[in-house]
Order: C-alpha cells, then structure tokens, then sequence
C-alpha cells in the first residue's frame, strides 16, 4: 500500500439506530496509518457498535467506512478480513471445545478445503516464537480462563497479517503486567510492520502510554479527537461524561466482629480434566470484611467461584456460613443471603435471549410478589421491578423487555450487579467485578461491595487486578497453583513479596504460611 | 412485535418454499402439481368429512409433537416420541386387557395413567441420562425407539398375540366397553380434547409458571441457573417425564380409541411427524395445535392422492421430509431478515 495515503482507515458520518436506541449518531473517527488510536466513552456510549459497523458485522444507516487507498466499502466480516482488518470482539469468539491451535487455524479466511494438520501445526509452532505471550496451543478452549483466551484471541489476528487490528476492550480480562506486555509488543508492532491499531478501553492509564491518538464518545455522538501527548486524563473524562468527574473516597466502618461468618475448611476443587486444582484451601471470612484473593489467572480461581455459584462441585471439605453447611441449593442460597458475582457475566450468569426485566428476578421469581403462591408468574411485577431496578443502577437499556446479549457489556454487568447487590447481602462472592466498565461504573461498583461490608456482609474478592484488591480489601491472600501461599493487609503488603507469589515462586509450596 | 412477525412469516414462508419444492418433485412424477396440490387441500379440508379425517390424525400428533418441544425449552434435542407412544400404548393395554370386566370409567383411567406414567418414566430416562452421565439425549432417545419397538414385536407376536387376528398381528382386545367413544355423531374420538387440553396446559405450564420460567433459565444457559441456584437435574427430568407422559397419551389413543388393541400400528411413524410439527411450532405448545392439524391434513389426504394419481403411499412422507428440511434450514433466519428490521424501529 502506498505510504503517501495518510489514513489506513476512515469511518465517517456513521449512524446506527437499533430497535428504540440510536446508538451512533453521526461519528467520525480517521486511524492514521502506523499509529496507535484508542477509542474511549462511557459503557454504552457506542464504542463496540462503532468498530462493528466498520467491521461490517453491522450495515451502518447512514455514513460510510473507507479502507485506505481503495476507498472500499466494506459489507460483512468475512470482506473485512480479506482487506486485512482484523478485530478482537469484546466477548468471546473461540469455539470451546476445540483446542487452541484449531481455533488459530480455523481462522484463516481462506482455508483449504483439506487441511493438513502436521504441516500447520508445524507452521503455527514456528510462528508462535515471535509471539507476545506463550499459549498451549493443545488445550481445549474451555479449559483457558478468561486471561488466556483474551490472548488466543490476540495470537489469532496476530497471526492473520493484519494490516487493522482493531481490539475491544482487549485487556479488561488482563492483569496490569500483562496489559502492559501485550500493549507494548502491539505498539511495537505498529511502528516496525505499519500496522495501524484501534484500542476500546475504559483505562486512561493505557490510553496515556500507548496511544498515540484518542477519539472520545459520548452517548452515541462524537466528542472530540486529540493528540494524546496533549491531553491529559482530566481532559478525556471531562469529554467522556460531559462534567469532571469529582473525586470520591470510599468510607469503610470499623466491624467488631469477631467469628468468622464464612470458611471454607480444606477444600478440594477438580478442573474440568479431573485434576485437582485446588488442594486443601482454608480460609475463615468475618462479618464486615472483605478478603481479597490475588493471583493470575488460571490458578484456581474460576474453580472456586464455581463452587460457591453451584457450577461445579467440589471434591471434598466444607464450606460453612454460620458454621452450617453450604451447599450451592437455591434454599441455601436464600437463608444465608449469599451472593455470587462471577467473571465473564453474560456467560455465566445471564441468559442472553431473556429479557433485562427476567433476568433481574433469577433470585426471586418464584416468591411473592413475582409468583402468586411461588407458582404463578405476574409480569408485570416483573417488569415494575425492572423499571426501579434499571433506574438506581443507571442500566443503559432502551426498554425493560429487551433481551440482556443486547446490551453493551458494560450494562450487563450491571445487570447483573443489580440482581445480586439490590437486597440485603450477608455473604458476597465476587471475580474481577469490574472487567470492562468505565471509570465511573467501577467507582459506583466499588462503593456497592463496600456497603455490604459495611452492611456487615462477608465479602470474597476473587481479582486479578491487584490495585482493585488493595483499595478494597481488609486482608489479602495470594493463590497460586490452587494454595494460597501468603497473606497481608493492604497497609503491611509487600508488593515485591506479592508479585513474586503471584508468579509461582514465592514460598516453597509445601509449607504453607 | 418485531419477533411475533418473525416468528409467523419465517414458518409460512419456508411452508411456501417447501410447497414449490414439492410441485416440482411431482412434476417430474408425471403428474400436475396444481391438481395434486388441490387434492391435499380438498383430502385435508375441502369436506366436513375430510375435516374429521384430519382431526382424527392431528390428535396423536399434538401429544407427540410435545416430546420434542418441552425437552429443546431446556435445551435438549429429543427425538424419542416414537418410543414413548409405543411404550404408553403397550402399557395401556396391558393394564386395559387385564382389568377388562371391571367399570369402565376406572379401566378407562387405569389405562391414561399407565401410558401417562410409563411413557413418562421412558423419556425422564433419556433426561437423566444426559444430565447425570452425560449421554447424548438425541442418540439415546433413537436408540431407545429401537428398543420400545423390539419389545412391542416381542409381545404383540408373542405373549400377548390374540390368536384370532390373522393378517394384523395384534394383542387381545381390551374390550368394546372400555374403549375412548367419539365426541357425538362425529367420527372424531375424544383424543382430540385430550390433544387440545394437553397442549393447552402445557403452554400455560411453560409460558405462565414458575416452572416454566425455571425452564425456560436452563435452557437458555444453564450456567444462569445453577448460579441462581436452580436445581437443574430435577428440572431436566420433570421436563422429560411430563414430555414423555404427553407422549404416552397419544400411545393410550391409539389402542383404546382407535384399534381397541395394541398392534403395530402404534409404530406407524406419528412420533417421528410430531419433532417435525415441534420444530414447526418453534417448541410453543399453543402453536403446536394449529401445526398438527395441517400435518393431519397432509397425512389424510394420503389416501385420496394415492386414489386419484396413482401417486405412491409415501408421496406425502415426501412432502412431510420437505417440510422438514426447510423448516430446520428456515431457523438460521431468525434476527437475520433485513427489511423487517426498520419495521421493528418505527414500531419501537
Ligand atoms: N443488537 C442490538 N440491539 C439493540 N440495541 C443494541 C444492540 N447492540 C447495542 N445496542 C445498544 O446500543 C448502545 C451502544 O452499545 P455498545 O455495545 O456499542 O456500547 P459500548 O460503548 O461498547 O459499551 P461498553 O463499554 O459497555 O461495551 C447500547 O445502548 C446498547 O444497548
Ligand atoms: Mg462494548
């Protein structure tokens, strides 16, 4: 291509309506060529419906999408492709149960019509060197956490020889070291091979390091572009939400209890390959404490999500609330008020073709007032609720009947996030609850899990994001490889100490602290 | 709004499709595809009498149809209707065969609750093989198919054989007086109130209840409902056995409304035309009712068509395999039709 064209990719004056939302109104957006553009707005402001249009996973209703010199118009995925604009959705798009390297291959755009296994295999190994991040390519997709996908999901455009790469919220399922990694090898990519990067993120602090450009949103509408070496955070939060945002703390009481309200004695959780994942885990949680769990990913923590949220069931020891046995029933869950809030939130706790009004009753649709005599269903209540619900937790939907896979991911979080936190909380199971929202949702989020343990809720706080567990918790442990190998408090961690646990290498694993 | 549409002009469509289909299929037969077509419309509904026929088929299709469609609500693909009527039937004569003498409404009851039962418990085994062994649900119902015909040839040309009847193989009779009547001077029997009613209930159960809300959860995404505590396993198996006590209705029908006796006719495909009839009706109970009678009426018509052209018996199992088809490649439609979309946005 020639270098004297100076946008590798021109989108302009999109519009997008969708059934009562108009989700894009007139935006803009030109991607120089060899840089790095970051795209930032609130949750549903419109971000992912922009790069779908460009993509041509949507036909936008009115505007245009221009790939560099050939001014092409671009009318599905597949096309897109073929021009060499690659992209990584926000939610998932591996096929689970094949393995990595059928996914990576699976791919291609044009694939032979026989495909010869040795010889790819062989070509992927190969390739695989120049890589950002080691993947197995040999496991089976549903067996990776969400960290590990995110980077197939990189590998795999990586891999096509993509001249756009346009990312998603790529690292909201990332650590920060990570992030940063991936990020880094990616601008690398965009000075030495041209390749021109689009980024969706709701963090500055990557917006400030790699970007080169940033195109802001705001509720549809396009808010500005800027030089990133002029701006500042300030600046593009003011332009994201239309006013500064004001600086909270969060108020955390003193709780005097004493007896733990929640432990889990010697705990034994299989994988899915039938090994044991977590061996032996003890931990005592009190009433008016959050306790963080830090560690990468992939070393026992969707496990033991799981096993509080009634998806897998655990080989051997207790979990007690109250010191009764907690078995994942709904009647349990219900009489110990206990709340789980998993990663991933439209595949694990959402059904997608439900309504937003249905799911915000899964806890209760069979009690009064939803169900007459816990049998028959009233709607009506059901959507009232909805209607209160969708207001105190400010979800973006255009109607209480519209299916939740509808709505930005952002918004089904909070979703979810309503159903569980909107009654009264006495145990909180929580994992990376602020993957993919934007800068004020995590602080609304963050206050939400602060009330209950102010409320006297025992709170689990399953993250990979360690600032996430230092700002929220009143001790924190370190898991790895299914152990947890340290313990501290926020204002006595030792970051160097945590960091060299969380990669495996802290404390002989034989002896636990 | 923009779904009810969707969900009605898909269905009449891939119809419309498969009628051409078919036209042409009869045309290279030899014969007009006009007339042809006209003869299954006047052997479905042209008649009062054609209309009974109609109903008459459309009874056990309703209740068949049900064993498909309340397993996929909660995502499992089952086609194992043609077993659970054989199994309901088989049962039903038995209980009706040895209580003959006794009063015949109690007889009449025995032998529903037996089919009801029995049948339920055939296709919950296929439930709780998925759920606690993880058996595939569509391979397993096939094969128990299988197995429910073995042992209805075993008994019926065996055991329970009436030595009198000679070119129909079948068991002994369970008795004029306890056969299921017609509904007044019609030749309609009262299995088509018991189809309608079935059907309607059903539809109450899945689309008003709790229940059915819990169904719909686990079908929808099963992660969502163990996380909301669900207990998914007795939901599967509920599912199945109500599916399978349905089914087994249409097994009751058959011996004790139409043949008086089990014979093989209870093995005369209505289980494999009611998937097709679920998919049709897109797994709602209501729509399945207005579906069976047009599939009844493709199957009444058979007789007529065979009379007037000469046309083979299966002619219409043509036509029903076309349908099918169409429908199955018709649900990958679905949200995909563009000009019905800014129809959905004026309507908002
Ligand atoms: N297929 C759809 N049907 C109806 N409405 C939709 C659809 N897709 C998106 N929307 C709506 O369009 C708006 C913009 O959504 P979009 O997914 O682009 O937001 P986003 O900026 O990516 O947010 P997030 O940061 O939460 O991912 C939202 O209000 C959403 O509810
Ligand atoms: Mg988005």
């Amino acid at each position: 291509m020639s270098t004297a064209m100076p946008y590798a990719l021109e989108a302009i004056g999109i519009s997008k309506y969708f059934a009562g939302v108009h989700a894009l109104d007139n935006v803009s957006i030109k991607l120089v060529e060899g840089s790095f553009h970051a795209l930032l707005g609130e949750n549903g402001a419109g971000k992912s419906t922009l790069v779908k249009c460009i993509m041509g996973y949507y036909q936008p209703d009115e505007g245009q999408v221009l790939f560099g010199f050939h001014q092409q118009e671009i009318s599905s995925p597949h096309q897109a492709l073929m021009l060499g604009i690659g992209m990584v959705y926000q939610h998932f798009t591996l096929i689970p149960n094949m393995t990595v390297a059928e996914n990576i291959i699976m791919s291609r755009p044009q694939l032979p019509a026989i495909i010869n296994w040795k010889k790819e295999m062989a070509a992927l190994r190969q390739r695989m060197e120049d890589m950002p991040f080691a993947v197995s390519l040999d496991a089976p997709v549903t067996a990776l956490s969400a960290g590990e996908k995110q980077k197939v999901e990189i590998i795999k455009q990586l891999l096509l020889d993509t001249k756009v790469l346009i990312l998603d919220e790529p690292t909201s399922v990332l650590t920060p070291t990570e992030a940063d990694e991936v990020l880094g090898k990616i601008k690398e990519l965009t000075r030495g091979n041209g390749l021109s990067v689009l980024l969706i993120t709701h963090k500055f602090r990557e917006v400030m390091n790699f970007a080169d450009e940033v195109t802001v949103l705001r509720k549809g509408k396009y808010s500005g572009t800027e030089k990133v070496a002029g701006t500042n955070p300030h600046k593009l939060s003011e332009m994201m939400i239309g006013r500064e945002l004001a600086e909270s703390s969060i108020e955390r009481t003193q709780s005097t209890e004493q007896t733990p309200l929640l432990s889990i004695r010697d705990l034994v959780v299989s994988n899915d390959h039938g090994a044991d994942i977590i061996e032996g885990l003890r931990m005592d949680i009190r009433g008016g404490e959050i306790v963080g769990v830090a560690g990468v990913s992939g070393n026992g923590q969707r496990e033991l999500m799981q096993v509080f949220s009634g998806q897998r069931d655990k080989q051997a020891g207790n979990i007690l609330v109250h010191g009764e046995q907690y078995s994942a029933t709904r009647e349990e869950m219900r009489r110990f008020k206990l709340h789980c809030l998993p990663e991933e939130p439209l595949k694990n706790a959402c059904v997608a073709n439900m309504s937003v009004a249905d799911n915000l009753v899964f806890r209760r649709f069979d009690r009064a007032p939803f169900a007459w005599r816990r049998w028959l269903i009233k709607r009506r209540k059901i959507r009232q609720h909805a209607q209160e619900l969708i207001e105190r937790f400010s979800i973006k939907t255009p109607g209480t009947d519209n299916p939740v896979g509808n709505l930005s991911g952002g918004n089904v979080q909070r979703t979810v996030l309503a159903r569980e936190l909107a009654d009264d909380v006495s145990v909180l199971i929580v994992a990376n609850p602020c993957f993919g929202l934007d800068f004020a949702a995590v602080e609304d989020i963050h206050k939400l899990i602060m009330k209950a343990r102010n409320n006297g809720a025992a709170v689990l706080l399953i993250s990979e994001d360690l600032d996430e567990i230092l700002k929220l918790s009143d001790r924190l442990h370190v898991i790895s490889d299914g152990k947890l190998v340290h313990e501290s408090t926020p204002a006595e961690a030792d970051l160097a100490m945590i960091g060299r646990c969380m990669a495996g290498h802290g404390v002989d694993h034989d002896n636990e602290y | 709004m923009y779904r009810l549409i969707e969900s009605i002009l898909i269905p009449v469509m891939a119809l419309l499709l498969s009628l051409l289909v078919f036209s042409v299929f009869i045309m290279l037969s030899g014969s007009n595809a006009l007339e042809v077509l006209a003869t299954i419309y006047r052997g479905a509904f042209g008649s009062w009498f054609s209309w009974q026929n109609t109903l008459v088929r459309a009874a056990p299709l309703m209740l068949t149809a049900l064993c498909t469609a309340l397993p996929a609500r909660i995502g499992l693909i089952n086609i194992g209707g043609e077993g659970a009527m054989v199994v309901g039937g088989l049962c039903a004569a038995v209980v009706g065969i040895s209580m003959n003498g006794m009063s015949p409404m109690v007889v009449m009851s025995a032998m529903v609750i037996t089919g009801m039962l029995t049948a339920g418990c055939w296709v919950a085994m296929i439930g709780a093989l998925k759920h606690y062994r993880n058996v595939n649900e569509t391979i397993s119902s096939l094969l128990l198919n299988y197995i429910a015909i073995a042992i209805m040839s075993f008994l019926i040309l065996g055991p329970m054989r009436d030595p009198a009847t000679l070119n129909n193989p079948s068991s002994f009779p369970i008795g004029e007086a306890n056969m299921i009547g017609n509904i007044g001077e019609s030749s309609i029997h009262w299995g088509l109130v018991f189809g309608l009613v079935v059907c309607i209930a059903l539809w109450f159960l899945m689309r008003r209840t709790s229940f059915g809300f819990a169904v719909d959860m686990t079908g929808g995404n099963i992660r969502a409902a163990q996380i909301s505590g669900l207990g998914v396993g007795k939901l599967i198996i509920i599912t199945c056995f109500l599916a399978g006590a349905a089914t087994g209705i249409a097994g009751v029908i058959e011996v004790a409304a139409v043949h008086g006796r089990a014979n093989l006719s209870l093995n005369s495909g209505y289980g494999y035309a009611g998937i097709l009839v679920a998919f049709l009706a897109r797994h709602n109970p209501l729509a399945i009712i207005p579906v069976a009678i047009l599939m009844g009426g493709i199957r009444a018509s058979s007789g007529l068509l065979q009379r007037g052209f000469d046309l083979p018996d299966a002619t219409t199992l043509v036509l029903q395999g076309i349908i099918f088809i169409v429908i199955l490649a018709s649900e990958s439609l679905y949200g995909r039709i563009k000009w019905l979309r800014p129809m959905a946005v004026r309507h908002g």
